[in-house]
């Protein structure tokens, strides 16, 4: 930062670092240049000449998005170098500018979806003129086949190339391209194929015109007869920020927030396009199973059904599990009536990772944070797949493995990443002989300032995930780090839920049972009554003849299981706290009800309560989060982390143990199908179908 | 210029002759590891040389040999109008000029000719796939306007008859012979040189003065009844590599002239334009003059002055005409 150069932008002194460009130094000193490809996160291309300013010495106006500050020249007797945004020269050039591209571009706003948040169209509003001269016909493009997530209206295209060096820079996935030239220039894929980028739908916000529109929101609603609501993603643990946009009690569509810390501007294809999810298969009503069928039912009766099982059982053959989407403040509850019934049987690992929150957070929390990615200057991977299990976070390594410099290597299945990578190996034998110092990387991690370890669920959730858990941390606590406040050791969740379960402590009491212990109980009999708070993940087949109470949202595994479902609401129809998998405690809004007789889940757990003996303390939300935040004061800090500690990963490092030889797997063999919400939309089947295709490329995977 | 699109019909499968395969390793060898992408162009040039277009097949195994996504290879033979992404004539792809000089000089009436000759529509083959044609830009050889290429050679100075002609000449299997289709060399004159016809450049009093005794040393016994006094200047350009002293003076005597008012640069033109033959056989008497003139100007050079009017046999073989 010490390259500070000034500029006079409209008769306004900046100091700006000399790496600007000058359309940033002018943002930096207030003034608003209109720009159609020049985007922060992507490559320059200057190809839109829409950010046309003047420079004082220059002979025309100049593409403000594409000249460097550092290129500029000091005026006659040294003064900082002078642009203008508001002449009537840059007016004109504007004027211009859009005359051109408006030549080609259909008048079709009244029939396109991007029509009220369309770049193209409000600054045709600020800076275009009223009509065209242009008496010609207009071009005719063929529209693309690039996806089932991607619409293509190609006429509409400007060419400022955003979607083609998003999909190639971010996505990394060079798939997109522009072919032909001058006015038989069009965007596509190669013989348009399926675009398979897990990121792809953030084209269509990157977009600036209505040329790539959302293919399943085509022709749903207006932007401006949505509510917004400020939500967190829930599809995977890394917590992304959402808005949800809904019309009265339907969710019409999700879009990426802005959060620099957490997903930048981006959201996986899952996150986007669960919106039909939300409204199949949903529980509406309390059923209750009569003679071996699902009966609809009244919340008494279903009440009095659990009551009639569980009123005064032993708590000891009681269990409960938490599911992959359970807000923080439904687990409280939970546990709370778990341990009001007297039952230590309790768990929120549903895949059985080994994770053990005792030792503390930085045992099982992402603790070089998602930013500090880009601070790591070397990563070693082990069972996992981050393009399947955390696409965005996916997208933040391979930001920081093209500023260079920064070795990968995998032990795990081996899989396309976006950026290349070491195969060290598949299991635990691998990362013995890693830390043993027979693979030249170990070097390279020591050698490294900020040594990143990710360890992914596909390593941990096993029956020796915790031997395998402790020698990654062993390896990780072993490495020295350059700087005192780095912790490299970082677990990659895949659960929205899991953090916040496991900083609760949902997990198993004294002498209680495991996720996999309560599946055994409860088919060897061991177990009378099993509460599922949204668990769908587990082998219903296994849990034998135990009463089944299913707290849930969709007509899934869990409640074709169920004895009796008490239907709750999905993460949009709630506001819930969710940590994701840095330890970042978020908070989701509620931006629709639950659908009929559904209730938020928390509301579910506290009635039972009153009929199971005696009722939970609290009597709203606000009452059940001040309870959480008294028994985990972090919980009550939105948006920050408490963060895990270097002796938190030594603990664990001490644990020991002796892994097994069996190689890891990724626990997401299908990432369009992962939890209920996206079983449920058709939009995932339809991705799901077409990116596995048939069988045998399925094995070749 | 029309959207490109690739062809309906592929064929199942690409792959370099062996010749081809292992220079395009060497060309891939040319460029720095890591832009191996460099290399796209020169080989989908050797792919149309070998195919006759650019497959889709061909274009993947590009892909795969330099290692880059495909549609970023498509983008490159998209964008170049000279890949061509479907058969063309197996004997002969007329590519007509139709840029403005072309069209000017009449390559309407060569498009015409096509149509009528070849198929009504470029890029459309005829039926025995020998022939096919297409309208493309500026090619570069304005003077010889209206031109085509075909393969890598181009034909010039055409009128529909001379290019039919051509075309049957490729469609019988021969070669014809490039350039110029009239009589003309190169991008001379048509009909021989209309400047500088003569030496009387209008400057002959001024330099006669200092050059007689000079050119009267220098007169070529052959004919120098007829050379101008002034001319032993034109030797400059042929002597130059040998007396240096000689073209010294020649140099100030050129200084001579521009004092004079006249342009030296213009001097120097004429004076190498003067010192060709006329290749349309046309040559009048100052021309045959001024041939004189250059022999008379070295005496002692390696080349012999000839007697037929001073036409070095030489240069009688470079002319660019055919027959």
């Amino acid at each position: 930062m010490s390259d500070l150069r000034k500029v006079k932008v409209d008769g306004k002194e900046v100091e700006v670092p000399a790496h600007y460009t000058l359309l940033q130094a002018c943002e930096e000193a207030g003034a608003e240049i209109p720009r159609f490809c020049f985007h922060e996160r992507l490559s320059i291309a200057g190809n839109c000449r829409m950010c046309l300013v003047e420079l004082k010495g220059a002979p025309k106006p100049i593409a403000s998005c594409a000249w460097g500050v550092r290129d500029c020249r000091p005026g006659p007797n040294g003064e900082p170098p002078e642009v203008i945004t508001r002449s009537p020269t840059v007016k004109k050039a504007r004027e211009g500018v859009l005359e051109f591209l408006l030549i080609n571009h259909p008048l079709d706003c009244p029939i396109c979806d991007q029509g009220g948040e369309c770049d193209l169209q409000d600054q045709t509003m600020a800076y275009g003129v009223d009509a065209s001269r242009f008496h010609e016909n207009k071009r005719a493009v063929e529209d693309k086949y690039i996806g089932p997530l991607v619409k293509t209206w190609m006429n509409r295209c400007i060419h400022c190339t955003r979607c083609i060096r998003f999909t190639t820079e971010v996505a990394g996935v060079a798939e997109l391209g522009a072919t032909g030239r001058g006015e038989d220039m069009e965007i596509t894929t190669y013989l348009e194929h399926a675009m398979t980028s897990e990121l792809q739908s953030n084209v269509v916000d990157l977009c600036p015109v209505g040329a790539l529109t959302s293919r399943p929101y085509a022709f749903k609603a207006r932007p401006w007869e949505l509510s917004k609501t400020e939500s967190i993603d829930v599809m995977d643990a890394l917590g992304s920020n959402i808005r949800v946009d809904a019309r009265g009690k339907e969710v019409m569509r999700i879009l990426p927030r802005m959060n620099e810390a957490v997903n930048e501007e981006w959201i996986s294809d899952k996150a986007r396009h669960i919106v039909d999810g939300l409204r199949t298969q949903r529980l509406d009503r309390p059923y209750v199973r009569v003679d071996g069928r699902l009966r609809p039912a009244t919340w008494q009766e279903a009440f009095a059904a659990i009551a009639a099982r569980a009123k005064g059982a032993d708590g000891k053959r009681i269990g409960a599990i938490a599911g992959d989407l359970a807000t923080v403040e439904e687990m409280f509850a939970l546990k709370l009536l778990m341990a009001s019934l007297g039952s230590p049987n309790l768990d929120c690992r549903q895949d059985g990772a080994m994770l053990d929150p005792a030792l503390g957070r930085g045992a099982y929390l992402f603790n070089a944070t998602v930013e500090g990615i880009e601070a790591a200057d070397a990563l070693l991977i082990i069972g996992s797949n981050p393009r399947k299990e955390a696409p965005v976070l996916n997208a933040r390594i391979r930001k920081r493995w093209r500023l260079g410099n920064f070795p990968v290597a995998v032990i795990g299945e081996p899989a396309d990443l976006t950026y290349p990578y070491r195969h060290l190996g598949a299991g635990p034998d691998s990362l013995s002989r890693l830390a043993a110092g027979e693979e030249d990387f170990l070097d390279v991690l020591k050698a490294a300032k900020r040594p990143l370890v990710i360890v992914g669920q596909g390593a941990i959730a096993r029956p020796d995930g915790a031997a395998v858990l402790s020698a990654a941390a062993r390896l990780a606590a072993g490495l020295e780090s350059a700087d005192p406040e780095w912790v490299g050791f970082s677990v990659l969740h895949t659960a929205a839920a899991r953090v916040g379960g496991l900083d609760i402590g949902f997990v198993p009491g004294e002498s209680g049972l495991s996720t996999a212990g309560m599946i055994e109980a409860a088919g060897n009999g061991g177990l009378d009554t099993l509460f599922l708070l949204g668990a769908d993940e587990i082998d219903m087949r296994a849990l034998g003849s135990a009463f089944v109470v299913y707290v849930g949202t969709h007509g899934d595994a869990g409640a074709h299981r169920a004895d009796v479902i008490l239907p709750g609401a999905a993460f949009s129809e709630k506001s819930g706290l969710y940590v994701n998998t840095e330890g970042r405690v978020q908070i989701a809004l509620r931006a629709t009800f639950p659908p009929g007789d559904a209730r938020e889940d928390w509301s579910i757990l506290r009635a039972l309560s009153g009929i199971l003996g005696e009722p939970l303390p609290f009597d709203s939300l606000a009452e059940l989060r001040a309870k959480l935040a008294r028994a985990h004061p972090h919980l009550a800090y939105i948006d920050t982390i408490e963060p895990g500690e270097a002796a938190h990963v030594r603990a664990l490092a001490e644990q020991g143990g002796e892994p097994g030889q069996a190689p890891f797997a990724s626990p997401i063999r299908d990432f369009y199908l992962t939890n209920p919400i996206a079983r449920a939309s058709a939009v995932m089947a339809e991705c799901s179908a077409l990116h596995l295709g048939p069988p045998a490329a399925e094995a070749a995977e | 210029m029309a959207v490109r699109r690739l062809a309906e019909e592929q064929p199942e499968s690409f792959a370099f002759t062996a010749e081809n395969q292992a220079w395009a390793e060497r060309t891939i060898r040319k460029f720095p590891e890591g832009r191996q992408a460099s290399a796209v162009i020169p080989l989908l040039w050797r792919v149309q040389e070998q195919e006759g277009w650019v497959t889709k097949p061909a274009m993947e195994s590009i892909a795969a040999m330099l290692g880059m996504p495909q549609i970023r290879v498509l983008e490159v033979a998209t964008f170049y109008t000279m890949f061509h992404l479907a058969p063309v004539g197996r004997k002969a792809h007329v590519q007509v000029c139709g840029t403005t000089p072309c069209m000017l000089r009449g390559a309407g009436d060569l498009i015409e000719l096509c149509k009528s000759r070849i198929a009504p529509h470029p890029h459309e083959v005829t039926a025995d796939g020998a022939l096919s044609w297409e309208e493309v830009e500026c090619l570069g050889a304005c003077v010889n306007a209206p031109m085509v290429q075909i393969f890598k050679d181009t034909y010039e100075d055409l009128t529909p008859e001379t290019l039919a002609a051509i075309i049957d000449a490729f469609e019988r299997g021969e070669t014809p012979r490039p350039g110029p289709q009239i009589d003309r060399q190169h991008s001379a004159p048509a009909g021989g040189p209309t400047t500088l016809t003569t030496l009387d450049w209008g400057v002959e009093e001024d330099v006669r003065e200092p050059a007689p005794a000079h050119a009267a040393g220098t007169e070529h016994p052959g004919d120098g009844a007829a050379a101008p006094p002034g001319t032993p200047r034109t030797a400059v350009d042929e002597t130059a590599g040998g007396e240096e002293f000689a073209a010294e003076v020649e140099r100030r005597k050129g200084r001579a002239v521009l004092r004079t008012g006249t342009d030296p640069a213009a001097g120097e033109a004429a004076a190498q334009k003067k010192g060709r033959p006329d290749p349309t056989g046309r040559s009048d008497e100052a021309a045959s003059r001024a041939m004189g003139a250059r022999a008379e100007g070295k005496p002692t050079g390696e080349e012999e002055a000839p007697k037929d009017g001073g036409f070095p046999p030489r240069e009688r073989r470079g002319r660019g005409k055919k027959e």
